[in-house]
């Protein structure tokens, strides 16, 4: 069917294949939280109430709550740099590998730096750069980037993976995931030990002790580290929790949320670099705190997406990212958090962005498992009020002009003359219901029959 | 799994403003006629505004949030008083207590707004917890899906519905597989993205009558629109019903209207 939204056209042009990688990866991870979550707590809801007054309570605070990290973090002997917008973290990172000297960089899975685009910066400027994560990895040597916030390549499959590798000359073509792994894992091995800087995430920053929190099912994280005497952190501001007693509750539902696990495999609390007495492990540890536009949303109506923990629970559940997939957003963030997230740090980009907050039923299911309550459907909606004020043409595309409706909606008499008229003129005044271009309806469904009037006749003369 | 939105504390007792809904003023008579009669046997006084129009949710989904507060300021006026605005609609409820507190929230009548919202009920969700009925003394020999359309979320209404069914003699309430996903209706969402409103659609339509039931019913004519549109093109046979009609058919099948 014709179609002027882009994401509409993208989820009818999809191929089959992955349309039921995408679709069929997202259902999983939707049956696999609702059965952990509802297994192990007789009321997650609860939990999630809480785990958003937590967010929200730290955002409200943020300035509070970042000088108290920094400080925290310099008593464990890191260094802490903030940096504002997206070129500064580029250079910070550039600059903190100048200084130690490094040349090569092993990286664990952030969407912080897929934000910044980090990679091809860093390499341009004559870096070697090797993503750890196996999904990020493929993405790397197939010059992808992902569609989902949490399982990165679900819109690809083995076989096309196994292809990848065979170019890549990592071994003849074999679409078995064993192999696939194996293969990855040998390759990787090595790239860890001549690396001499390690880049990492955060999925958690406790502001009481000065720690880091990663969250990973591959374990690579902890060789980027080991294997280097130096560490970096990259950060987004809003991922500060005020006290490690918090993470009790975040790291129960962060596994839950996103793959239905009841812990991720690997957590790791690290406090600075290592301890003179340790016997391994990173000797200078730069934790860098980015901006990039997050304190304007936080001075926005929208500031509760910032409580985003990405665990991709709302992906999952979402009836259009099934069926467009990720990459449809045409943004690093996808989904339900991306449609809110995206063209918010979009900055004056946003009328280009501004359609994604209309990629939506305004189902709420995004709210309902979002494990920090976050009400994405307000947010979105907020957005479209936001993009209609400003005209962003994106946005208004395929949406009717209400405002002949709105007139007769707020006059009983026309509205009443409309419902006899509809009779006797023998048409439907597709003005009066909730769907303004019903018309544009009838290729694929039968309207009903229109009965204007009946019933309020009805109620009169009844007894 | 859904925390509420209903507001609390709302007005109970049995006399009533009836709001029709738009679709119903336009569509479907029979379910407003089903609603005023259900409501008659629980001994209801019912007045119905003569200048209702619609909720105002068709521009506040579309972003035009202007024209959306024109009707809802309509809408506010329409229904004064202090009694229980009752609405066969889980949506347009939700528009009214959830929705129009969005719309109004930089606005200064904001405190009429809300106060229109603290007295509006989804119809069942009034009968079970507003009147306190959880048996329903009506007889329908169906084996039956339900539709719990996603503004039911954040309300008590999808456990309201399944009491009343379940307590029908006769009534075999069959569960629907992802029951948490949404119809594709939306409004204009289903205009603005045909494409995918249609595959929604068709899962929906799928996952409720997978176990072939006699009537598959909803409580908003909206998303029945949309999907039951569908099934008619496609020449589908199953009955649809809005719950309103069930309730109403099944006392009339007791003999008890
Ligand atoms: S918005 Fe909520 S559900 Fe979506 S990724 Fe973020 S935390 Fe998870």
């Amino acid at each position: 069917m014709k179609s002027k939204q882009k994401i509409d056209l993208v989820a009818r042009d999809l191929t089959n294949e992955v349309h039921e990688a995408n679709f069929i990866g997202a259902k999983m991870k939707s049956e696999r939280r609702y059965a952990a979550l509802g297994r192990d707590y007789a009321d997650p809801d609860k939990l999630r109430e809480t785990a958003g007054l937590v967010k929200q309570h730290t955002l409200e605070h943020l300035d509070k709550y970042l000088e108290q990290a920094e400080a925290s973090f310099e008593r464990n002997g890191a260094k802490v740099h903030f940096a504002f917008d997206e070129d500064t973290a580029k250079k910070t990172v550039l600059n903190i590998m100048n200084e130690h000297g490094c040349k090569s960089m092993v990286k664990s899975k952030s969407m912080l730096t897929e934000e910044l685009e980090l990679l091809h910066y860093l390499e341009d400027q004559g870096k070697e750069v090797i993503e750890t994560d196996l999904g990020e990895f493929i993405l790397q040597i197939d010059n992808d980037h992902p569609s989902h916030i949490v399982t990165p390549i679900v819109h690809k499959n083995r076989r096309g993976i196994a292809k990848s590798f065979e170019r890549e000359g990592l071994g003849d073509y074999n679409d078995d995931p064993e192999t696939i792994t194996r293969r990855a894992r040998a390759h990787l091995r090595q790239k860890y030990l001549d690396a001499d800087i390690g880049l990492t995430g955060a999925n958690f920053v406790s502001a009481e002790s000065g720690r880091i929190v990663l969250v990973t099912n591959e374990g690579n994280a902890r060789f980027c580290m080991a294997a280097n005497k130096v560490h970096i952190a990259i950060v987004g501001i809003e991922k500060i929790v005020p006290t490690d007693q918090d993470l009790g509750l975040f790291l129960n539902l962060i596994g839950r949320s996103g793959t239905g696990q009841q812990l991720t495999v690997y957590n790791q609390f690290i406090g600075g670099p290592k301890l003179k007495d340790q016997p391994n492990g990173p000797e200078h540890m730069h934790v860098i705190f980015v901006d990039n536009r997050r304190t304007e949303v936080l001075a926005s109506d929208c500031r509760e997406i910032l409580r985003c923990i990405r665990c991709g629970a709302c992906l999952n559940v979402c009836p259009i990212y099934r069926q467009s997939g990720g990459h449809a957003y045409r943004s690093v963030y996808p989904g339900p958090v991306g449609a809110v997230l995206s063209p918010l740090l979009a900055g004056n980009r946003f009328p280009e962005l501004a359609d994604l907050p209309k990629a939506s039923s305004l189902c709420g299911a995004c709210n309902e498992v979002c494990p920090v309550n976050i009400p994405i459907p307000d947010l979105l909606l907020r957005l479209r009020d936001k993009a209609k004020r400003e005209g962003a043409k994106e946005a208004m595309k395929g949406t009717p002009n209400l405002a002949m409706w709105a007139t007769m909606c707020s006059q009983p008499t026309m509205w009443k003359a409309a419902l006899t008229m509809g009779h006797t003129m023998n048409h439907i005044p597709t003005q009066l219901i909730p769907h303004p271009s019903a018309m544009s309806w009838q290729g694929t469904r039968k309207l009903p029959k229109f009965e204007g009037g009946e019933f309020r006749k009805w109620f009169k003369n009844r007894k | 799994m859904s925390l509420l939105h209903t507001p609390p504390n709302r007005p109970t007792g049995k006399s009533v403003q009836l709001m029709t809904t738009c679709l119903c003023d336009a569509f479907y008579s029979d379910v407003a006629k089903a609603t005023v009669e259900i409501l008659d046997f629980l001994g209801c006084e019912i007045e119905l505004p003569d200048g209702q129009t619609c909720c105002g949710q068709p521009a506040f989904n579309a972003g035009d949030w202007a024209n959306s507060r024109k009707v809802i300021r309509h809408a506010e006026k329409t229904f004064s008083g202090d009694k229980p605005i009752i609405v066969p609609s889980g949506s347009c409820a939700a528009m009214i207590f959830h929705g129009a507190l969005l719309a109004f929230e930089k606005e200064e009548d904001l405190p009429a707004i809300k106060a229109f919202g603290e007295r509006t009920w989804e119809l069942v969700d009034y009968i079970v917890y507003g009147l306190g009925i959880t048996q329903w003394p009506g007889k329908f020999d169906a084996k039956m899906t339900f539709h719990r359309s996603c503004h039911l979320r954040g309300s008590r209404s999808p456990e309201a519905v399944n009491a009343l069914l379940t307590s029908i003699e006769g009534v075999d309430l069959q569960p629907i597989d992802e029951v948490e996903q949404c119809c594709g209706f939306g409004g204009t969402f289903s205009v603005s993205f045909p494409n995918i409103s249609e595959k929604m659609g068709e899962l929906k339509i799928e996952n409720l009558t997978a176990c072939k039931p006699d009537v598959v019913a909803a409580g908003d004519m909206g998303c029945m629109m949309h999907f039951g549109g569908m099934m008619d093109k496609q020449g589908m046979p199953y009955k649809r019903m809005h719950i309103a009609q069930v309730l109403r058919d099944s006392l009339k099948n007791a003999g008890k209207l």
